[in-house]
């Protein structure tokens, strides 16, 4: 009965395709428009994840997100490192400047301050040059990205300089980051030298990174430092996820790629809900013909079923095979960069097509167990 | 295959047996009786043609002996068997392995091949596929369509659908055949062709065949012909036919 069900819903190919196109545009709008919106909130917290050295970021007690800022007192980073549990809190920074070419090109960049002598919050993978090359005067490292939103077009260079503030800056060197929110260069550069190149101000210091003693628990090394200073100590997953969820609270973005979800769930669901259930209905007689041959109403369910399975699973995969080939085509442009389809979207698509798969069927399923058989003769 | 066993207790040459079938339809207010305690026989060897205007319960009738409706009240027997006892999957079953289908519009798959279409009901009964389609080929070649086996049905004509319809319904070899208007669709060398088919599956096979049929055509090649009016049988004529190796019944000649 298997192999009638695969004949029967290949026999009309415009509407087998149909079908299957249906399924194919829910679970690639449903993949894609997921994906880049998982990519977007992931990119809000990368700087965030790219420190890995550190566990803590004690931060001011109304701080949103890594990107809304006050700057704490230069003396707290003393008190965070006196907090019992602390094994090491270091300064850092993080601020907005523009940053500006010879040629008087610019672009507004992300600045990071590292530790000048431990370097904590340094980049993992640098491409050209050397993380010591740091530590000479006016240095900064330049994400790979970065370099090409400053010198689009140009060979990576290093000795280049840049003008932040009035002051000098030197690329000695090139490094890997994850891709931030916006497509802002992320320069590095010590915290010393981060004090020249940032907008004037009295204090600066948004940020300690600190790290807990062996054997005590990161929530509560957080827990002993709000105590002790009264700033705001979050692990760096906690961090994460609170600028996530300032995105998620205070832009449209979720609800603008929620109602695209939402509407490639129903554009799917409707076209191939629709096609299947009329093609269950065109269907209908056969279907009644094969109830009075001695077909029973279990076996057509299941042949139901199979025929639903078989569109479902081709939809999805066309669908998953057209999002990831979209990815896997932008992977090196440089202002997608970061954007990736993660497994569990995979598996929240899989789960959307099911549902549409179930839907549909079940529309066109009740159509058939209330056939009559005696209507083969009507 | 399913194994079926039926027990022939009455006459074997009574296929079906109904008695006092009443079928009524809606309820209340707007029941409607549709069949008015019928009693028929339908014998093997035999076409029984059931006749009679649009609405006079002729579909009701051979769907409630075919199972694919209750009736109200009243029995049926076929080949010995109490129809209303069975139910559900017992019903399914013995509808499938004793009775075989031709439907006025043939009802063909129109993906399958004309073979894989007559072995749908093997098929179902749950004969290997390239087994069912072998035995289906040997059964269209006896209806002439050997070289057609490969043909969708919409390749075919309007009589090699039929009699691909016919081999479909004879293919699981069952001992009644219901036939819905068989020729209301042919012309009538086709009808002509089809209604041969069946009188030679009836004689040869000694198989019941129950025809409803508009067609006054086809009345020749009954060798019954029960007419009905309102729910009722108003009369039944008895024919001699002659055997198919003989001069037939004409349905060009008479058209």
């Amino acid at each position: 009965m298997n192999w009638i069900a695969w004949k029967m819903l290949t026999g009309d190919r415009a509407k087998y395709l149909g079908i299957v196109f249906g399924v194919a545009f829910g679970s690639l709008l449903i993949a894609h428009q997921t994906s880049i919106f998982v990519s977007l909130m992931r990119r809000t917290g990368s700087q965030i994840l790219d420190v890995v050295d550190a566990e803590i970021w004690v931060m001011d007690q109304h701080t949103q997100s890594i990107d809304e800022l006050w700057p704490l007192q230069d003396s707290d980073v003393l008190n965070v490192r006196g907090t019992p549990g602390v094994e090491w809190a270091v300064r850092f920074y993080k601020g907005m400047v523009t940053a500006k070419r010879s040629d008087g090109l610019y672009r507004q960049a992300i600045l990071l301050g590292l530790d000048d002598s431990t370097l904590t919050g340094a980049p993992r993978t640098i491409l050209r040059g050397s993380l010591a090359d740091l530590r000479q005067p006016d240095a900064v490292i330049i994400d790979e990205a970065g370099y090409e939103y400053l010198f689009p077009g140009e060979p990576v260079e290093l000795g280049r300089t840049l003008e932040m503030n009035d002051h000098r800056a030197v690329i000695v060197g090139i490094c890997e980051a994850s891709p931030p929110f916006q497509t802002f260069p992320i320069l590095y550069t010590r915290y010393s030298q981060a004090t020249h190149f940032a907008p004037p101000q009295r204090n600066i210091m948004p940020f300690v990174l600190a790290k807990p003693e062996l054997g005590v628990d990161a929530q509560e090394a957080c827990r002993r430092i709000k105590a002790r200073t009264g700033l705001l100590a979050l692990t760096t997953q906690q961090f994460f996820w609170k600028t996530i969820d300032y995105y998620l609270s205070s832009t449209g973005i979720p609800i603008n790629f929620g109602i695209t979800v939402a509407l490639g769930f129903i554009v799917g669901t409707a076209i191939a809900g629709q096609t299947f259930y009329l093609f269950t209905i065109e269907n209908l007689k056969q279907f009644g013909n094969l109830k009075a041959m001695g077909v029973t109403n279990s076996r057509l369910v299941g042949m139901i079923l199979l025929q639903a399975s078989i569109v479902g699973v081709l939809g999805f995969g066309i669908g998953i095979g057209g999002a990831a080939a979209f990815f896997e085509a932008t992977r090196d442009v440089t202002h997608l960069a970061g954007f990736m389809m993660p497994w569990q979207i995979v598996a929240l698509t899989g789960a959307a097509v099911t549902l549409i798969v179930a839907l549909s069927s079940l529309l066109s399923m009740r159509k058939v167990l209330v056939l009559e058989p005696a209507a083969v003769f009507r | 295959m399913r194994n079926f066993q039926i027990t022939d207790e009455t006459s074997p040459q009574l296929a079906v047996a109904c008695r006092g079938l009443i079928r009524d339809f809606g309820d209340g207010e707007t029941q409607t009786r549709v069949l008015h305690g019928i009693d028929l026989d339908v014998r093997a060897g035999e076409i029984t043609l059931l006749v009679g205007p649009s609405g006079c319960g002729k579909t009701t009738l051979i769907s409630i002996i075919c199972g694919l409706l209750e009736p109200t009240a009243g029995d049926i027997e076929i080949f010995g068997v109490n129809r209303t006892s069975l139910t559900g999957r017992q019903l399914v079953e013995f509808r499938g392995r004793n009775i075989g289908f031709v439907f006025q519009q043939y009802n063909l798959i129109p993906s399958l091949t004309a073979a894989e279409n007559a072995a749908v009901p093997l098929i179902i009964a749950g004969l290997p596929r390239r087994e069912a389609i072998r035995r289906a080929e040997q059964s269209l070649a006896k209806f002439g369509l050997s070289q057609r086996i490969h043909a969708l049905p919409s390749q075919l004509s309007g009589g090699q659908q039929q009699r691909v319809a016919i081999a479909r319904a004879l293919v699981h070899e069952p001992r009644l055949l219901v036939c819905d208007e068989p020729t209301a669709a042919l012309d009538a060398h086709s009808g002509q062709t089809v209604m041969e088919l069946l009188r030679e599956v009836a004689l040869e096979s000694n198989r019941a065949v129950l025809i409803v049929t508009h067609d006054n055509r086809v009345f020749d090649f009954g060798h019954r012909i029960v007419h009905m009016a309102d729910g009722q049988i108003e009369k039944i004529e008895e024919r001699q036919i002659l055997s198919p190796a003989s001069t037939g019944p004409s349905l060009v000649a008479a058209h």
